[in-house]
């Protein structure tokens, strides 16, 4: 068969939000191409995930149950794509640029021998042609290359976040489909020796409706505490610049951007944040940016709604004061 | 038998560079910078040479020999160079007009050739990507290309006795992983800073020379490199936001109008 295939990921037992983003982000290509949606369902048991997948847009379910699905190495899963892929020879594979998309997206079009757009925030298919493109957001966001796919399946990792998850009314009734695969646990060639959880203190980063972040400019960690009083204030969360990770005064998990997280607040305010390309990635999504920024050309006041241009050694204090009193 | 390591490296032109110095060439589909801004080693490049030194360093000099290889149409000699004064021992370029503009698969067949031609590794050590494309694809296709394990997002790299001791970034918290050798391991920021060249490795950089393949060296043709994801378009997103710039007496009265402005469209 044809297709528009998303390759599906779980998480505790349901599908997770990737997977309905990504059949969402299906619907612009399945459409044009005439061809039906399918979605892959890989655990050890999939319990009530394919009806899920139908109602989140998936006409047939590809399930693959097995026992060695279950929290499986990315060579396992990357297998039993591959088979699937070629078994049911779908038009387009769609996978999300997750923590397991990002190495599974290359090392799949590698094995088909095919190209793979990484990261993709828009696609396209012109009806009459049936060509598809995609464009990629490039040199840490300052630039935008659409590309096109001259191999086939077209493979493509999608950017989380940018495309919502929205049941189509009516959901199709899926075709529910068990595909068979030969798994090999001597595949797995990396062994976990151990996993450490950095829990930050407080509300998540990823989850929070206000984020309050700092940059190079705060000159050092201490400002931090200004920073974090605003955030309990708000019920937010801190964040941080690349470069202020890089120089030591916020852990890592604490960075947003392109090769940090991307946060989905509300409402962000940028303290002493300049606004590099590659930190404007990680609050793409965001509604409402506030800048505070002592160079009135500075990038960030291109994507802010409101700002102010000084010195924020002066502007927070009178700020958070004045929060205080307006949240009492 | 020293352990053999290979670092692939980028030129790329310097990210740092301001978004309003960024030129759009639509012909060619690349961004360039002004000719007074050079272009640098992909930071996460040096991060990957710093993770190889480092390697080196735990080692002994004479028991690690790390050979970097970059791969493009033209290099600054300079810059591409800096490998060299940080401590790698050889500096392989594979340089060839045809190596423009490619596309990430034909980037792998140009590295893997290069690397199959170097010979003996233990272990291959990439950037996680590069700043240019961030495409975050040619490592993975290294890896598998070589049928070797692939450990990606590294902020620590061990090579204990023979094997690959990786601590990993994930999204929350750390992941520590062991693998066979040879093995290829992706490197990011998080490793640490790059070490700085010092005056010696600068003077015995100047000595060596860069063993430079053309591309019929790797007995590859142009005619195997054609893009199988061309880029159509580039293009400058624009913003389609205005900034309301908050005014006040001083920039204490700048800061208490905000935090009432904020109230007032019920941000806060």
């Amino acid at each position: 068969m044809a297709g528009v295939l998303v390759v599906g990921e779980l998480a505790n037992g349901s599908l997770a939000s990737i997977t309905g983003e990504l059949l969402t982000a299906a619907r612009k290509l399945a459409g044009p191409l005439g061809e039906p949606i399918g979605a892959l369902l890989m655990a050890d048991r999939a319990g009530n995930t394919a009806k899920e997948a139908g109602q989140a847009g998936a006409e047939v379910v590809y399930v693959v149950e097995d026992p060695l699905l279950k929290e499986p190495p990315v060579e396992l899963v990357l297998s039993a794509v591959e088979q699937v892929v070629k078994k049911v020879q779908p038009t387009v594979v769609l996978l999300g640029r997750t923590p397991l998309g990002r190495d599974l997206g290359p090392r799949l079009a590698f094995r088909l021998g095919v190209g793979l757009v990484q990261d993709a925030v828009d696609l396209a298919c012109d009806a009459q042609t049936k060509k598809v493109t995609a464009n990629r957001p490039v040199y840490g966001g300052n630039a935008v290359a659409k590309v096109a796919l001259n191999s086939r399946p077209h493979v493509i990792t999608v950017r989380p976040k940018v495309f919502e998850a929205t049941a189509p009314n009516p959901a199709p009734s899926p075709k529910v489909e068990a595909v068979p695969v030969k798994l090999d646990a001597a595949a797995a060639k990396i062994k976990v020796l151990k996993r450490t959880q950095q829990e930050a203190a407080g509300v998540k980063l990823e989850e929070a409706r206000i984020v309050v972040g700092g940059g190079r400019g705060l000159g050092g960690p201490e400002p931090f505490k200004q920073l974090d009083e605003l955030a309990k204030l708000l019920g937010g969360a801190v964040g941080a610049s690349r470069a202020v990770c890089d120089a030591g005064w916020m852990p890592y998990a604490y960075q947003i951007g392109l090769t940090g997280k991307s946060i989905t607040a509300d409402t962000y305010i940028a303290i002493a944040i300049s606004g590099a390309s590659q930190h404007l990635t990680g609050i793409s999504t965001v509604k409402n940016i506030i800048a505070v920024n002592k160079d009135a050309e500075a990038n960030i006041f291109k994507e802010a709604r409101f700002g102010v241009v000084g010195d924020w050694k002066k502007i927070l204090p009178a700020f958070i004061q004045q929060v205080q009193e307006l949240v009492k | 038998m020293p352990l053999n390591i290979i670092v692939t490296a980028k030129q790329v032109i310097d990210p740092e560079t301001p978004a309003s110095a960024l030129r759009l060439n639509s012909q060619l589909k690349r961004m360039e910078t002004p000719p007074n801004i050079p272009p640098v080693i992909n930071g996460f490049d040096e991060n990957a040479i710093e993770a190889a030194l480092r390697i080196k360093d735990a080692k002994g000099a004479a028991n690690v020999k790390v050979t970097v290889i970059s791969a493009g149409k033209s290099f600054v000699l300079d810059v591409i160079k800096k490998p060299l004064s940080m401590g790698a021992d050889e500096l392989v370029l594979v340089q060839d007009d045809a190596l423009e503009g490619l596309d990430a698969f034909a980037t792998a067949q140009v590295l893997l050739a290069a690397i199959k031609k170097v010979g003996k590794f233990d272990l291959v050590v990439c950037g996680r990507q590069a700043s240019d494309y961030d495409q975050a694809q040619v490592p993975l296709f290294l890896a598998e290309g070589l049928g070797i394990p692939c450990v990606t997002i590294a902020k620590k790299v061990e090579v204990p006795e023979s094997k690959l001791v990786v601590e990993r970034v994930l999204p929350n918290g750390t992941e520590e992983v062991e693998a066979t050798l040879p093995a290829l391991v992706t490197v990011s920021n998080e490793l640490g800073q790059p070490r700085y060249p010092t005056l010696r490795g600068i003077m015995m950089a100047t000595r060596k020379q860069p063993t430079t393949w053309k591309l019929g060296d790797l007995g590859l043709s142009p005619a195997a490199l054609q893009p199988k994801v061309p880029i159509e378009q580039l293009f400058v997103p624009t913003s389609q936001r205005q900034c309301e710039f908050i005014n006040g007496e001083n920039e204490e009265d700048k800061g208490r109008k905000l935090a009432l402005k904020l109230r007032e469209a019920k941000i806060i």
